[in-house]
C-alpha cells in the first residue's frame, strides 16, 4: 500500500459515516465527471477501503495513486486513466 | 352523533390524492427498488421524484433529503447521526426542555456515553431566548436541537435567530419541523437549519413515514445499518407506498398552505374567544400570536383533562391533553411545568388541533358541548367547590 503526502486532487467525493459497499460504487459514478489524468480524492472511515479501492481500480483499468491519513479519515487517490 | 376531529397533531387524515397516488405500489408496482432490473429502477426513479418534492415544500435539494419512517426516526438519525459523527470535535449537546421525546430521549441517550447535555429553559410562552442560547454554547458543544413549533402549546420558535447564533460558533443546527411543516412557512435557506425534521403523519400522508433534511455534505452516522438505500445512510428496503404518499401531500401541502393558514387562523381564534368567554378559570397556553394556526391549547382549572376528554369524546369531540405520544404516562406534562404553570393547573391540560377540513360548525359544536362537559366535571370536583366556598 503506496503512501501519499499533500496529493493534490481535482474533485472529492466524501463518504465518510457512508456504508459499505458505497465505496465501490460512488467512486465509478464520481470519475465520469472527471476527465483522463484527472485525479480523484475519496474521503472514507472505513478500514476496509484500503484493500478495496485498490482493488477496484485494478479491475475498472483506474489508477490507484496511493493513500493518506486525516484526523477522523483515510484520503484515497484514484486517478483516472480510462474512459 | 356528531363527529368533530380536533386532534390533527396526532395524526391528520391521509388525503384521497394521496391515498390514490399510493395505491398502485402495494400492488402493480410492488418491485425493490434496489434491484438492477428496468422496473427497480423505474421505481427508484419515483422515488427520487417524491424526494423533489418534498425538498421543495422546504426550500431544500433533492439530495438533501432523507426518507424514515417517521419523524422520531428522524429526530433520532439527526441527534444520533451528529453526535457519533463529531464526537472528536465534541461531547457537548444542547436541546430546549420543551423538545418531543425523540429529540429529548435521544440527547439523554447520550448522557450515558460521557457527553453532557444542556436542557434550555423557555418563558411562559415556551419562547427560547435566543441570548440563553449564545450563553450556553461552549467549545465542545457540536449541536443545537430545538422545535420549529411545540406540538403541545403551539409556539414557534425564533428558529432562524437561534441558528444564526450556532453558525456564529461553528455548530450544528437542528430543528423538530413536525409540528410546524405544512401548517406554516418552512425554509431551511431563510431560516438556515442545518437539518430538519418532518413527518407525514402531519401533512395527510400515511403513518409510517417521515424526513430529514440535512445540508448537503454533512456528515451523519447511520441509526440503521444494513444495504445502501438513501445513499448508504438509512438501511432498510424503502417503503415505497408510504414515501410516494408523502410526496404527493407535500405538493399538496406547498400549493394550499396560504388558504389553510387564514382558514385555520379564523376558526382557532374564534375556538379561542369562544372558550375564554364561555369558560371561567380557563388559561390560554403558548404564545397568542407567535403560534400554529390551527392549534388552540389551554389549562382548565380544577379538572382532570383526561377525564374532559372521555366526556367529549361520549359527545363525539376528539382532542387530546398533550402530546399523543406521552398522553397515556399519567404524568405531569413536561411542557406545562416547563413554561410555568403549576402542577394541579397542568392536569386540566386540552389541546384541539385543527386541521383544513374543519368547518366553522365544528368549532360551533364544540362551543356547545365543552363548557357543559366542563361545567359536569367541576360539579363533582372537590377542588371546584372549595374555590366556589372560597
Amino acid at each position: 500500500m503506496k503512501f501519499v503526502e499533500n496529493q493534490v486532487a481535482d474533485d472529492t467525493l466524501d463518504l465518510v459515516c457512508r456504508m459499505c459497499p458505497l465505496h465501490l460504487i460512488e467512486p465509478g459514478e464520481k470519475l465520469k465527471c472527471l476527465k483522463k489524468g484527472q485525479v480523484l480524492e475519496v474521503l472514507t472511515d472505513y478500514d476496509g477501503a484500503l484493500d478495496d479501492i485498490p482493488a477496484w481500480c485494478e479491475k475498472c483499468g483506474q489508477e490507484f495513486m496511493g493513500f493518506d491519513e486525516d484526523d477522523d479519515c483515510y484520503k484515497l487517490y484514484i486517478k483516472k486513466t480510462k474512459e | 352523533m356528531e363527529r368533530v376531529y380536533l386532534d390533527n397533531a396526532s395524526a391528520t387524515p391521509v388525503r384521497k390524492e394521496a391515498l390514490e397516488a399510493m395505491l398502485p405500489y402495494f400492488s402493480e408496482h410492488y418491485e425493490n427498488p434496489s434491484t438492477v432490473y428496468d422496473m427497480g429502477s423505474k421505481i427508484k426513479s419515483v422515488i427520487d421524484e417524491q424526494r423533489e418534492k418534498v425538498a421543495g415544500l422546504i426550500g431544500a435539494r433533492p439530495g438533501e433529503i432523507i426518507f424514515t419512517s417517521s419523524g422520531a426516526e428522524a429526530n433520532n438519525l439527526a441527534i444520533k447521526g451528529v453526535a457519533f459523527a463529531r464526537q472528536k470535535k465534541g461531547n457537548h449537546i444542547i436541546i430546549s426542555s420543551i423538545e418531543h421525546h425523540s429529540v429529548l430521549n435521544s440527547a439523554r441517550f447520550f448522557e450515558r456515553m460521557d457527553f453532557e447535555v444542556t436542557f434550555l429553559p423557555v418563558d411562559k410562552y415556551g419562547l427560547i431566548d435566543p441570548e440563553s442560547l449564545s450563553q450556553a454554547i461552549r467549545p465542545e458543544t457540536i449541536l443545537v436541537s430545538i422545535m420549529h413549533a411545540n406540538n403541545e402549546i403551539g409556539t414557534i420558535e425564533p428558529i432562524a435567530a437561534l441558528s444564526a447564533i450556532c453558525k456564529e460558533n461553528g455548530v450544528l443546527f437542528h430543528t423538530d419541523a413536525v409540528a410546524s411543516v405544512g401548517n406554516i412557512p418552512v425554509d431551511v435557506n431563510e431560516s438556515g437549519v442545518d437539518l430538519l425534521s418532518l413527518s407525514g403523519v402531519s401533512i395527510g400522508a400515511p403513518k409510517g413515514v417521515g424526513a430529514l433534511y440535512f445540508r448537503d455534505n454533512l456528515r451523519l452516522m447511520p441509526v440503521l445499518h444494513g444495504g445502501i438505500q438513501e445513499n448508504g445512510r438509512r438501511a432498510g428496503t424503502e417503503n415505497v407506498p408510504g414515501i410516494v404518499g408523502l410526496g404527493k401531500a407535500a405538493e399538496l401541502a406547498g400549493q394550499e398552505l396560504s388558504v389553510k393558514q387564514t382558514h385555520l387562523k379564523h376558526l382557532r381564534d374564534t375556538l379561542v374567544a369562544g372558550i375564554i368567554e364561555r369558560i371561567p378559570q380557563v388559561i390560554y397556553t403558548g404564545h397568542p400570536e407567535k403560534r400554529i394556526p390551527g392549534h388552540a391549547s389551554f389549562c382548565i382549572e380544577a379538572l382532570e383533562g383526561e377525564a374532559l376528554i372521555f366526556m367529549l369524546t361520549s359527545v363525539g369531540i376528539y382532542a387530546n391533553t398533550g402530546s399523543a405520544c406521552a398522553s397515556k404516562a399519567l404524568k405531569t406534562s413536561p411542557v406545562l411545568i416547563a413554561i410555568g404553570t403549576p402542577p394541579d393547573l397542568a392536569q386540566g391540560s386540552i389541546v384541539f388541533t385543527l386541521e383544513k377540513s374543519n368547518q366553522a360548525k365544528d368549532v360551533e359544536y364544540v362551543l356547545e358541548k365543552l363548557p357543559l362537559a366542563v361545567e359536569k366535571l367541576r360539579q363533582m370536583s372537590p377542588i371546584w367547590r372549595r374555590k366556589a366556598t372560597a
